[in-house]
């Protein structure tokens, strides 16, 4: 599987195949970057075209190596393109082309694209996307932290993309202050590894653990900061404080560039590291896992019940969503076997799809009512939203009770894998503690249902949505169905990527 | 895995899936601007929506052991799940009961809902749907499916048509039931698990469990069905739904929501965990029997008359649990025909009060009297319900209670005894009731402006009078493909599947 490593080894003799996707989004948001350079304000749908194109470019290139099923690794090991990371940046490329339709007109609105503003958002956005990207096929430490900064300082712009705007810039101080602390946790993790394997490659990290070569306190510490680092990238309780505020304040558009997209990222650091470099420590980190979930779980659904604004609640129930992962992620070995490693993990990731999809959708809708000086962002804004809207009402009434964990929406089927995952390593009360607090969880889906259905409307002034918003945000909606009703493509394909990144 | 359907066209399927395509077109086409329109649609697809389920009875067979009109197909294979329908003698007739309802439902809402009447209509008919897949599902996870979807339509419904209280009471029907299912849900995980990878029910039947598995596992199913039944203690959210819902949910939720408890205690509890079911028998007669006396005697304190009738149908369905538990044939037999005879007649009783409800807005008993002098053919039916429901001899309630009280008193002299005060009881408030609002003076002068049923209120409540004699005058073919499954069931139950020492 590893190619022998030559060092003597030249540029041209390295197989780029595997990075063509990678290639072709460099230069694609290079040149759209430039061609931004000379359009005109108020112009700038070519740049949204193009950016659009740039997904499907990436789309086609990467389906030719997901149908193909195969695992290459590349540049001195450094790099993998195997079916997990491919699927996933499917996923990827799917949930930031949907959320570069949805803000076309809330960007426009809110003169993020004018003044001395270009089309930076969206050359932003495909920079955070090729990071997200590295770090799903990152099979080194230093590739995947790369990533991980290329993605977050893209963020921190696009946090603060409105620069007159007090609550956008607070949270992106917020943010950036937050997550430089956590990407120093992360390295310092890396370097204790390192420490003790002497290798920052994750295959070789594996075999060393895996033979016990390793000094085991210093890779425990390592691993400790290591979790420390990638809960505060999750947002897992305790490490959450920063998730509400930059949540709410950084303008929708944002908020759903780095709620939705990233969390595919970050499933798969946690895959790489945790699972492909240290499951020999698995007995380890599950124990930290187990107490980020349930905090999670605890925290992230007893405190969205306090909240009046709706993108803060979303952004509790991110955290609780999160905690489930989590729960899965930490079902994968039990008693010394890793017989449940690939069901568990590929549950994990089913739901961190799920969670995407349903995510896209609600901010979608979000950002439907918005208009030029109105954020619609408190609950109290979707009063009577069935009256006003009774197709967007049905979507978001689905994509609430697919938060909850209501079949037949796609979230049911997420818990259950999960559950299933739990379950079946013998913990049960783990999975009841889990579904408890889906019961208080469904509490505050249920009253944003209840706004929407029962509520008389306040604010009646007409919903104006572009119709390529409308033709995606209704295919969301239906696909949130869809894939809960018939999931067993999905879950399958995610089954099949986890066996074989595992096996390999 | 080859797919079975073993007739054609899949009857069952049909009777699934024709009310919830209905109610989806509904919902699409139908504005309150056409308003006539969508109530005929409504009306079209719950007739067609019943058409499937006529040869069901027709062609069942009474002595046939085991599924009958089979339909099995790989569903979600990742988890081996399967769209598995199938039906036998326990479920048959819930399947014409419900989409028969469903008519009832839209005819009684034609004149009386004028507002968002696509979205009352749809949710009923995909409500119809949703229940009717719960009773023929054969699989685990189909059932999981079914029984929770059922929540989202019946949520909507109470909540936006409801009364004033709507909000709190559609919270806390949600809550009270998704708090119930949740537990199943990890249940039925573990026998997933347990039956290595299978979620086909009658699989689990054979399943040998110890002690300890089976008294878990029939707990974490009580949870669910106690909530639904609704089984005292956890009755509470029952009273509130039922007043401040619209009369169909009213209707529908006494009629056939509650049975959706009673069938999953015949199909998962007592197959799948006989020996607790034996165990813990004494704790469900005696909760069975609080509900018969003590929700009894709050039924007659009630002055809304919907709460009234709410409380009677707890005491109802404490029959129904009793009959299942004490595990002889007349018992089983008698609680599924009581269920089948309490959704003609808890939701005619239902319809009796919307009627008055319609003219007056108000339910409670105080505010009306003598409504005989004004409207003679609406007396004559709810004397006639009322009647029905306390278990007079010729009408249905009489043939259900009868026979679980005979289970009863074989089965222990006291419980029968206990069972039996049930008759007088459901005698005192039911007729109390009738005497304080029909009879008497006319009690003030808006009871003197009372028109008498119109055409289409005649019609419904006469359909269900017939239903009701009929049933009460000649059970006869609903005991008969009753008593094979009942028998069957009633023989696996007697057998441990604790594992030989």
């Amino acid at each position: 599987m590893n190619p022998m490593i030559n060092n003597t080894v030249s540029v041209a003799s390295i197989n780029m195949a595997p990075l063509a996707a990678e290639i072709f989004l460099v230069v694609a948001a290079c040149a759209i970057l430039l061609i931004d350079m000379f359009l005109k304000e108020g112009k700038r749908n070519l740049t949204y075209i193009l950016s659009l194109l740039t997904l499907v470019g990436c789309a086609a290139i990467t389906w030719t190596d997901f149908s193909a099923g195969t695992t290459t690794y590349t540049f001195f090991n450094m790099f993998v393109s195997d079916p997990m990371a491919n699927l996933l940046k499917l996923f990827t490329y799917l949930a930031v082309g949907i959320t570069l339709v949805y803000s076309r007109q809330y960007t426009g609105d809110r003169g993020m694209m004018s003044g001395n503003m270009g089309g930076e958002f969206y050359v932003l956005a495909l920079f955070t996307m090729l990071g997200q990207m590295i770090m799903i096929s990152g099979n080194n430490m230093l590739p995947i932290y790369l990533g991980l900064e290329m993605m977050s300082l893209s963020l921190y712009a696009l946090v603060a993309i409105r620069r007159d705007h007090a609550t956008s810039t607070e949270a992106a101080m917020k943010y950036f202050i937050l997550g430089s602390l956590a990407s120093g946790f992360m390295l310092y993790g890396i370097s204790m590894v390192y420490g003790a394997t002497g290798s920052l490659d994750i295959t070789t990290i594996a075999k060393l653990t895996a033979a016990g070569a390793a000094n085991h306190t210093i890779l425990v510490f390592g691993l400790v900061f290591i979790v420390a680092g990638m809960a505060f990238k999750l947002g897992a309780v305790p490490f959450h404080m920063w998730v509400p505020d930059v949540y709410q304040g950084a303008p929708t558009a944002v908020t759903l560039l780095l709620g939705a997209a990233p969390k595919l990222a970050s499933f798969a650091m946690m895959i790489r590291i945790l699972v492909e470099g240290l499951l020999p420590m698995a007995v380890d980190w599950q124990q930290m896992l187990l107490v980020l979930a349930v905090l999670s779980l605890a925290v992230g659904n007893l405190t969205a019940i306090a909240q009046s604004n709706l993108k803060r609640m979303l952004a509790y129930s991110t955290i609780a969503q999160l905690g489930f992962v989590l729960l899965a992620m930490m079902a994968g070995v039990s008693n010394g076997s890793a017989a449940n490693a690939a069901p568990a993990y590929s549950a994990a990731m089913y739901y961190s799809i799920t969670y995407v999809l349903t995510t896209l959708g609600t901010f979608g809708l979000v950002m439907m009512l918005a208009r030029s000086g109105f954020e619609a962002e408190e609950i109290a804004d979707f009063k009577g939203l069935a009256k006003r809207s009774p197709w967007y009402a049905v979507i978001m009434t689905l994509l609430m009770f697919s938060l909850a964990g209501v079949p037949p929406m796609m979230g049911f089927m997420a818990k259950w894998a999960v559950l299933q995952s739990v379950v079946a390593t013998g913990n049960y009360w783990l999975a009841i503690v889990a579904v408890m607090f889906s019961l208080i969880g469904a509490f505050y889906y249920l009253r944003v249902v209840k706004t929407i259905w029962f509520d008389d409307v306040v604010d009646a002034s007409p919903i104006s949505t572009p119709l390529d918003m409308r033709v995606v945000l209704s295919l969301n909606g239906v696909l949130v169905v869809l894939l809960g009703v018939m999931p067993n493509g999905l879950l399958s394909a995610c089954l099949n990527a986890m066996t074989q990144t595992l096996g390999s | 895995m080859q797919s079975t359907i073993s007739t054609f066209p899949p009857y069952l399927s049909l009777a699934v899936w024709l009310p919830i395509i209905f109610g989806m077109i509904v919902l699409a086409v139908g504005r309150d601007s056409k308003a006539g329109f969508t109530r005929v649609l409504s009306l079209v697809g719950a007739v067609v929506s019943f058409l499937p389920t006529i040869p069901l009875m027709s062609s069942f067979s009474n002595t046939a052991h085991g599924p009958q009109f089979v339909e099995k197909a790989a569903w979600i294979e990742r988890f081996n799940i399967h769209y598995y329908l199938g039906i036998d003698g326990l479920s048959l007739w819930f399947v014409p009961l419900t989409a028969f309802i469903t008519i009832i439902v839209v005819i009684s809402a034609w004149q009386v809902i004028e507002e968002r009447v696509a979205q009352y209509m749809g949710s009923f008919l995909m409500l119809s749907g949703l229940m009717i897949g719960v009773f023929v599902s054969l699989d685990g996870l189909l059932f999981y499916f079914f029984f929770e979807a059922t929540l989202i339509p019946m949520y909507i419904i109470i909540g936006v048509f409801g009364g004033p209280n709507r909000v709190y009471a559609a919270f806390k029907f949600f809550l009270y039931t998704f708090f119930g299912s949740l537990l199943t849900l990890i249940a039925i995980i573990y026998l997933y698990n347990k039956s290595g990878g299978s979620f086909d029910i009658l699989a689990w039947h054979q399943l040998p469990l110890d002690m300890k598995e089976q008294v878990l596992i029939f707990l974490a199913f009580l949870m669910a069905f106690a909530v639904k039944v609704p089984m005292f203690p956890v009755h509470t959210w029952l009273p509130d739904a039922h007043v401040e819902a619209p009369t169909g949910g009213s209707v529908v939720l006494a009629a056939i929501m509650l049975k959706l408890g009673g069938y999953g205690f015949l199909r998962f509890s007592l197959p799948i965990a006989p020996d607790a079911s034996h165990y813990l028998a004494p704790l469900i007669i005696v909760l069975s029997l609080i509900a018969v006396i003590y929700i009894g005697l709050v039924a007659m304190v009630q002055k809304d008359m919907k709460k009234l009738v709410a409380y009677s149908s707890i005491a109802h369905m404490g029959f129904v649990t009793l009959g299942f538990f004490i595990f002889n044939e007349i018992g089983v037999q008698g609680g599924i025909v009581q269920m089948i005879s309490h959704g003609f007649v808890s939701g005619a009783m239902f319809l009796c009060i919307g009627v008055l409800y319609d003219r007056m807005h108000s339910r409670e008993i105080a505010d009306y009297g003598g409504v005989v002098n004004r409207m003679p053919k609406f007396a004559a039916f709810s004397v006639l319900f009322a009647m029905a429901n306390c278990g007079l001899p010729a009408t249905s309630g009489f043939v259900g209670e009868f026979m679980v009280i005979l289970g009863a008193v074989k089965f222990n002299f006291w419980t029968g005894l206990l069972a039996a005060t049930a008759l007088i009881l459901g005698a005192a408030y039911s007729l109390w009731m009738v005497k304080r609002v029909v009879f008497g003076k006319i009690g003030n002068k808006h009871v003197a402006e009372l028109t008498d049923l119109n055409g289409r209120e005649f019609f419904m409540l006469g359909v269900l009078a017939i239903l009701t004699i009929y049933m009460g005058l000649y059970p006869a073919p609903f005991t008969d493909s009753l008593q094979v499954s009942v028998a069957d069931l009633l023989q696996h139950v007697s057998v441990s599947k604790l594992p030989m020492h």
